[in-house]
């Protein structure tokens, strides 16, 4: 067992920067952080990603959902020094040269969004689930954004997005 | 919001993480999921000088049965519960618990020894956990010790856990194979934490109970084991007597306080109810 004089001193300075590299959106991109940075803080402030949004700040609405090697994380509740090394997809890194993905299109066609603030955490949980389960019954797209706080309540045309970009899918 | 200043350590090695939280002692927190740890950081409860990630040590995610006993990992995520297979039968109390906390998104990154360590009175996996025996496996430099949940367990947020010490494991016994569970929460919506939550686990010999596990969420300074109701239906055939009396008994031992989730009085009521669903549930199997 360490002594008490053996143990780290209280930080007094500055800590110690961290090299954080992403791969964000398919670009390689990196930047020196302090550990405390989010990684919401990270996108938007650093990258320049401000499709991530920042709601509740409490982990709690979801609004601020990436993809983290494909699988969701409240980014607001992630610090920026653990994606080094992972992929990252936002909200921009949707469209493609082809045009929208799909699920934007549907988000799009079925008036998924009203005041659009939840749009791109809702957006990208929906890929997550149709790359899991590409037929999901309404109750597992229920299930599945449970997550996600949708502040207008524009539920029902939420689900009809996800239900229809898996339609388009088939 | 942001968290306080740290120092960030990223060991690849559980020796290294081992080190690292020796030198810091009680300076250091380990961070896994970070589900809970984040947002204490981030309201300034929580203020480490340093912050030791496990994330990057292989070999702490495993989920598996190793002679009839399950082991779950130190980075084994409440995602990775809700689809194993494993977690259903004699397991049924754990996953059943495991959909019910949080929501989806937390459920990617949060984990169930982390739950443990962060030992939140209205945590879900201490109560289904300590229905069904489990126990941690504490590690330091140079030392190991197994830690029965229910003296894990010390208050509201504090466990038997040393500074130096890392839960490297979660052990849950054999519990044979006539054995049925289940856990049981109410929230005001989803996502919230317990109301209440009761979890129960029994294991059957020859019609009778031969061991029963009934433990108690967010009725008291921690998660509870109901040690009355449990004596009241070991080595009894569980019949609909004996199922009310332990729902009774339970709900005598729980410690609720009022709160915006409901008053004491309510909540113990519903402790009656799902102690006496849960146990209907168990017997069907």
């Amino acid at each position: 067992m360490a002594t008490d004089v053996e143990r780290a001193a209280p930080v007094a300075a500055p800590p110690r920067t961290h090299t954080v590299e992403v791969t964000a959106n398919g670009e390689r991109r990196s930047a020196e952080v302090e550990p405390r940075m989010l990684l919401v803080h990270f996108l938007r402030g650093t990258l320049g990603l401000r499709g991530t949004h920042i709601g509740c700040d409490t982990s709690s609405c979801g609004a601020c959902t990436v993809l983290m090697d494909g699988v969701p994380i409240k980014s607001c509740t992630a610090l920026a020094v653990q994606a080094d090394g992972r992929e990252i997809t936002t909200v921009e890194g949707l469209e493609s040269a082809e045009g929208l993905h799909p699920i934007q299109t549907a988000f799009h066609e079925e008036h998924g969004l009203q005041c659009g603030f939840c749009t791109p955490g809702m957006m990208l949980t929906s890929i997550a689930l149709l790359r899991e389960n590409p037929d999901p019954s309404e109750e597992e797209i229920r299930w599945a954004l449970s997550g996600n706080v949708c502040r207008c309540t524009g539920y029902q045309n939420i689900v009809k997005a996800v239900q229809a970009a898996a339609e388009a899918s088939r | 919001m942001y968290p306080g200043r740290f120092e960030y350590h990223a060991p690849g090695t559980l020796d290294e993480a081992l080190s690292t939280l020796d030198r810091y002692g009680d300076d250091a927190k380990l961070l896994a999921g970070g589900q809970s740890l984040i947002p204490l950081m981030k309201l300034r409860f929580a203020v480490p000088a340093a912050l030791v990630d496990i994330n990057r040590i292989e070999g702490l995610d495993g989920l598996s049965e190793e002679g009839g006993e399950l082991r779950i990992g130190a980075l084994v995520r409440h995602r990775t519960c809700e689809r194993s297979e494993l977690l259903h039968g004699r397991w049924g109390v754990l996953g059943d618990a495991a959909p019910q906390i949080s929501d989806p998104i937390v459920r990617n990154s949060g984990t169930v020894a982390g739950s443990l360590a962060h030992a939140d009175p209205q945590g879900d996996w201490g109560s289904a956990l300590l229905a069904a025996d489990a126990r941690v496996v504490a590690q330091r430099s140079g030392g190991r010790r197994e830690i029965s949940l229910e003296d894990f367990f010390l208050g509201p947020f504090t466990t038997a856990l040393e500074p130096q010490e890392m839960v490297t494991e979660v052990r849950v016994p054999d519990p044979g194979p006539r054995s049925a569970g289940t856990y049981l929460k109410l929230e005001r919506r989803v996502g919230d934490y317990a109301t209440v939550g009761v979890a129960v686990h029994l294991s059957f010999d020859n019609g009778t109970v031969r061991r029963s596990g009934i433990a108690l969420t967010a009725v008291g300074p921690r998660n509870l084991r109901a040690h009355a109701a449990e004596a009241a239906l070991d080595g009894q055939p569980l019949d609909d007597d004996r199922i009310r009396e332990a729902a009774r008994l339970a709900a005598e031992e729980a410690q609720p306080r009022d709160d915006e989730r409901g008053s004491a009085e309510y909540k113990r009521n519903v402790v009656r109810v799902f102690v006496e669903r849960g146990l209907r549930k168990a017997r069907e199997g």
